[in-house]
């Protein structure tokens, strides 16, 4: 197409478009698209997500590098336009739950940092219980495992993991101890959580030895005292609170070891570092016409959670407002029935994550974001050194 | 591991040991934006093995230089993130009320 004709194209006139209308529709008098752009529906295809009554489409994201190479466009992966554009925007931020957006990155690496949370991100929990005796109702075993799932106030960073022919020692063990019991005539006794006591100096359960004479042996071989280490020093290792473990009857008691241990969450779900970390795409909701009046109310009914709000459009009318896009949960009752479809239009934008991270308690939760981020890139980096 | 031709080093299939969804799917979206990339996919053979295999078909560089540029750029945006991340955390102790940083 020539330079000339793409001008004229552009500065159709209005008396151009009557005369189109009068010959009716003809594709050859639409206007070309510039090349080395897309044209905007492509656009909105690309960035966002349209939820529809039925179902939601333009799910996927187009990420070939060719996929616009007819029109002109490159959609290769370009480090700066992406350090431009990327933000992160805290929302909420408090020792254990963290709310950010996330914004300008590719579902594909958002989802990569939340699968890493859950199951990659290692904390310290307890593997091992010695017990020396259990008159409880609680069985051993279902008692070994509700202690597994407690949470240790503990940066893992500190520790090493127990390999298997390792023996336990002050850099991968941490050992707590549980006395508890329930003396005659008295009420019934709940067992809590911070009744496990730590142990700096390791087990003290003598170990039955084979050989007669041999030195007195624990079940685990601590070198020096946790407590001697300058992070654990007027800083004790604790459980989280509150946790109720077993009740005690009158003359009930129970007096166990328990041997924490590094490890990650895809072993087991008590190591996961985060109660849960999700995300969700940012909801945004547009008004397709002007809605006034008693269907003001009527949509400003229909949302459960709030999104419109009514403004003053002059002369005492009123129309709806959308207020607050955030609080939409895509529950899409406003565009339900009666055409509402076609002055309701529901999106979420595909680069725009709402993430929440819900630590356990084991490390605050924007250093739970920072240590994902970190083992995604010893991944890449594990392949780069595999390749070479 | 890559599994390859000697004679065409341009498409290859490398073998993650250890790996699933979250470093294949993130390999994939990075390598799909490569320009110099044909064709790219990955496949988990069997759910119980611990493995994924990544294919890498390319318009004439090695399959294998490409993946490793791939993951390098992977790198690169991870460390962006890491650095805006602590940059939006400072921010917010510091002022809670003003969330927004570039």
């Amino acid at each position: 197409m020539s330079e000339q004709e793409s001008s004229s194209d552009e500065i159709m006139s209005s008396e151009e478009e009557e005369q189109q209308q009068k010959e009716g529709f003809s594709y050859w008098n639409l206007k070309d698209v510039e090349r080395g752009q897309l044209p905007p529906h492509i656009r909105k295809q690309g960035a966002r997500v349209h939820c529809k009554p039925d179902a939601p489409t333009n799910t996927e994201t187009l990420q070939y590098s060719g996929s616009y190479a007819a029109m002109g466009v490159d959609n290769s992966l370009r480090l700066d336009p992406f350090r431009e554009n990327f933000r992160i925007k805290v929302i909420a931020l408090d020792k254990d739950k963290m709310e950010f957006d996330m914004i300008g990155i590719d579902a594909a690496v958002a989802n990569a940092f939340r699968r890493v949370l859950i199951s990659e991100v290692p904390t310290m929990a307890i593997e091992k219980v010695f017990i020396a005796n259990n008159t409880s109702v609680i069985q051993d075993e279902v008692l070994a495992h509700r202690l597994g799932l407690i949470p240790l106030k503990v940066d893992p960073r500190l520790f090493e993991y127990l390999s298997a022919n390792d023996t336990p020692n002050e850099k991968n063990t941490i050992v707590l101890k549980l006395h508890a019991r329930c003396n005659q005539g008295q009420p019934r006794h709940t067992v809590y959580s911070q009744e496990l006591k730590w142990l700096p100096n390791g087990s003290e359960f003598a170990k039955e030895s084979e050989k007669p004479d041999s030195k007195p042996s624990t079940y685990t071989s601590f070198s020096c005292s946790q407590d001697s280490q300058p992070e654990f020093a007027g800083n004790p290792i604790s459980t989280m609170e509150d946790i109720i473990v077993a009740k005690l009857g009158p003359g009930q008691e129970i007096e166990l070891e328990a041997h924490a241990v590094k490890g990650m969450g895809k072993t087991h779900a008590k190591w996961s570092p985060v109660g849960t970390a999700w995300y969700r795409m940012f909801p945004e909701v547009v008004l397709l016409d002007k809605i006034e009046g008693e269907d003001a109310e009527e949509l400003m009914r229909k949302c459960p959670s709030g999104v419109f709000d009514i403004e003053d459009a002059g002369n005492g009318k009123k129309r709806t407002k959308v207020a607050d896009s955030r609080a939409c949960t895509l529950c899409r009752e406003c565009i339900r029935g009666d055409e509402w479809e076609n002055r309701v239009s529901l999106h979420r934008v595909k680069d725009h994550f709402i993430f929440t991270i819900e630590s356990t308690g084991a490390l605050p939760p924007e250093v739970l974001f920072t240590e994902a981020v970190k083992i995604l890139e010893a991944k890449c980096e594990r392949v780069i050194t595999e390749l070479s | 591991m890559e599994h390859g031709s000697v004679r065409d080093p341009s498409s290859a299939t490398f073998c993650f040991v250890d790996e699933d969804h979250t470093l294949a799917n993130s390999v994939r979206f990075a390598l799909n934006q490569d320009p110099r990339v044909s064709f790219c996919g990955y496949s988990i053979p069997h759910p119980s093995d611990a493995k994924v295999n990544i294919r890498v078909q390319t318009t004439g560089d090695p399959a294998r230089e490409v993946l490793k540029d791939a993951c390098q750029n992977l790198m690169v945006m991870c460390q962006h993130v890491r650095s805006t991340l602590d940059k939006a955390v400072d921010d917010y102790k510091r002022n809670p009320t003003d969330m927004d940083t570039k």
